[in-house]
């Protein structure tokens, strides 16, 4: 097992997230949360619902990248043309997804950076579809490389996602819908169980301390049990190879980095 | 008149400066981009462009064709950030109103129904509704939830890219995904639809594929066929998106970072060069669908 990469453990953390969600719609963007999530539903979580990432439910989750001779096989349609009323607006859905800046009430930022909003310094992609998500149903994180500059000290500079920020609450609102559940990173699986919904650590990755991931966050931390996080088992690794023929999960960590650190 | 048919240029004589233009498709997906290159030899200006936007938003910003944008992303996806439109907005160079997708086509759907707002959770405990100037109100029944008003996004013509159409304008849209085209079509005064194929009547032709008439010929004020017309962006199951201009349109925003220098080269004296630049109708048809 000393050959596991620190992105197959990100990914078997991750879908742990997934368990038990039941019929709802699991949405992992990027190679670790669709990998998390197709994992999810291939082992703890058959009932998931997903799609083959552009317009079609599937009950086989569809490998990354170029498919060969793979076909997907449809079980059922969700397009984006009805993904608001099916998925997102009923709160049957929880996607895992990578901001630039998540702050300590769990607000994130997907849509500029600095300077002004008539300006920004660093214009990013808009804040897609995470008002809704965030207002709506479950969401989790993954970031590959946990800094303060993504766990930003202060509040994010555009707040593109509802956190637990009572200041940003409009009074009379429904909130019953924000429901942050988990971030894994690079360093640890961190959750928003603390004080008011802070963000907690919960489990560390092998080798990795407390005051290592304290440093790398720009905001006081609170702790969890701090176990370590668990490896993945044979059986979710030959899954996660299946999943990602072409290793696409290699380049998502800097230097792809064992899961249990060279000493 | 029921026979709609129209040239790109007929289309866009009927468009004016300063008037709020909604495109459909989504990204780099079913975009009219042959029209919006029509626009781009035009001189056309200050306009009010409402996407989801990918190329189209770009180049129009690129070209200082706008005044104002409402988006909710602006992206290539496998280039996420659209590179001419970041250079415009770290300029300062447009207005925008920044909204969540959904809300976004909630938009579309109070202008296409004629209300002043529609009501929604979305938007709350963010940025968004300081930032766009969203207004509250609150349900007048026992729950007194205070929710966002989302304002009509009531367009004064809308774009679309369309599989098909017959001249007048009874149109197929398939594909996995047609996004909110439906609602564009609906939310606009005017409606220019350009199609992959036109026919003279549809049930002659397609008698038994009437489903994929997504909208109402009501809503379909012109219709000009032009082959390709979504090139650089997909039209399954037509063609896919070609990365490779995409790639070459990125680069430019670098080097050499002027638009004017490289307007020929993306947008071209005519569409017949345009496509003529891309290697034909045979180097479109041939661009495989992209994998997701």
């Amino acid at each position: 097992m000393t050959d596991v990469t620190l992105a197959e453990l990100c990914i078997f953390a991750a879908s742990e997230a997934f368990r038990n969600n039941g019929e709802i719609v699991a949405t992992g963007v990027g190679p670790v949360p669709r990998l998390a999530a197709s994992l999810a539903k291939l082992t703890h979580t058959p009932e998931l619902m997903m799609t083959d990432g552009e317009a079609y439910l599937v009950e086989q989750p569809v490998p990354l990248g170029p498919r060969g001779d793979y076909k997907p096989k449809f079980a059922g349609y969700l397009p984006f043309s009805r993904f608001f009323d099916s998925a997102v607006w009923s709160g049957r859905r929880h996607a895992m997804v990578t901001p630039t800046q998540i702050d300590r009430f769990g607000q994130i930022n997907l849509s500029q950076l600095g300077g002004t909003h008539k300006q920004p310094k660093t214009q990013m992609l808009g804040v897609r579809g995470f008002p809704g998500n965030t207002i709506y149903h479950p969401n989790s994180f993954f970031f590959p490389a946990h800094t303060s500059r993504v766990f930003v000290e202060g509040e994010v500079d555009m707040v593109s996602g509802v956190g637990y920020n009572p200041a940003k609450r409009v009074p009379g609102g429904n909130y019953s819908g924000v429901d942050l559940r988990v971030i894994v990173t690079n360093l640890c699986v961190m959750d928003f169980g603390g004080t008011n919904n802070a963000i907690r650590v919960v489990s560390l990755h092998p080798g990795v301390t407390f005051d290592e991931v304290q440093a790398a966050t720009g905001f006081p931390l609170e702790k969890g049990a701090l176990t370590e996080t668990p490896l993945p088992d044979a059986e979710a690794l030959a899954i996660i190879a299946q999943l990602d023929p072409h290793n696409i999960r290699a380049s998502v960590i800097k230097d792809n980095p064992p899961a249990i650190r060279a000493h | 008149m029921l026979d709609k048919r129209m040239t790109a240029a007929d289309i866009v004589s009927q468009l004016h400066d300063g008037m709020t233009l909604g495109i459909g498709g989504w990204g780099p997906r079913r975009k009219p981009m042959a029209l919006v290159r029509e626009i781009l030899r035009s001189d056309l200006k200050d306009l009010t462009i409402v996407a989801y936007g990918g190329a189209d938003v770009g180049m129009l910003c690129a070209a200082g064709k706008v005044k104002k944008l409402v988006f909710a992303f602006v992206s290539l996806d496998a280039i996420p950030l659209e590179p001419w439109f970041r250079k415009a907005r770290e300029a300062g160079q447009i207005e925008v109103l920044e909204l969540d997708e959904g809300m976004f086509q909630w938009g579309l759907k109070a202008a296409a129904f004629g209300v002043p707002f529609l009501p929604t959770r979305v938007g709350l405990g963010t940025d968004l509704a300081a930032l766009g100037g969203l207004k509250t109100v609150t349900s007048p029944y026992a729950d007194a939830e205070t929710l966002i008003a989302m304002p009509a996004l009531k367009l004064d013509a809308a774009l679309l890219h369309v599989n098909r159409s017959d001249w007048r304008g009874n149109v197929h849209l398939f594909g996995p995904d047609v996004y909110y085209d439906e609602w564009f079509a609906k939310a606009a005064a005017k409606t220019f639809v350009s199609c992959e194929e036109l026919v003279d009547r549809m049930e002659d032709h397609y008698p038994d594929q009437a489903q994929a008439n997504i909208f109402e010929r009501c809503f379909v004020t012109g219709v000009v066929e032009m082959p390709c017309g979504a090139h650089p962006s997909s039209m399954p199951p037509s063609y896919g998106w070609d990365m490779k201009a995409f790639k070459a349109y990125a680069d430019a925003a670098k080097e050499p970072g002027d638009w004017a220098a490289v307007a020929d080269r993306f947008v071209g004296k005519s569409e017949a060069d345009y496509l003529n630049s891309v290697g034909g109708k045979e180097a479109v048809a041939a661009l495989p669908l992209p994998i997701f």
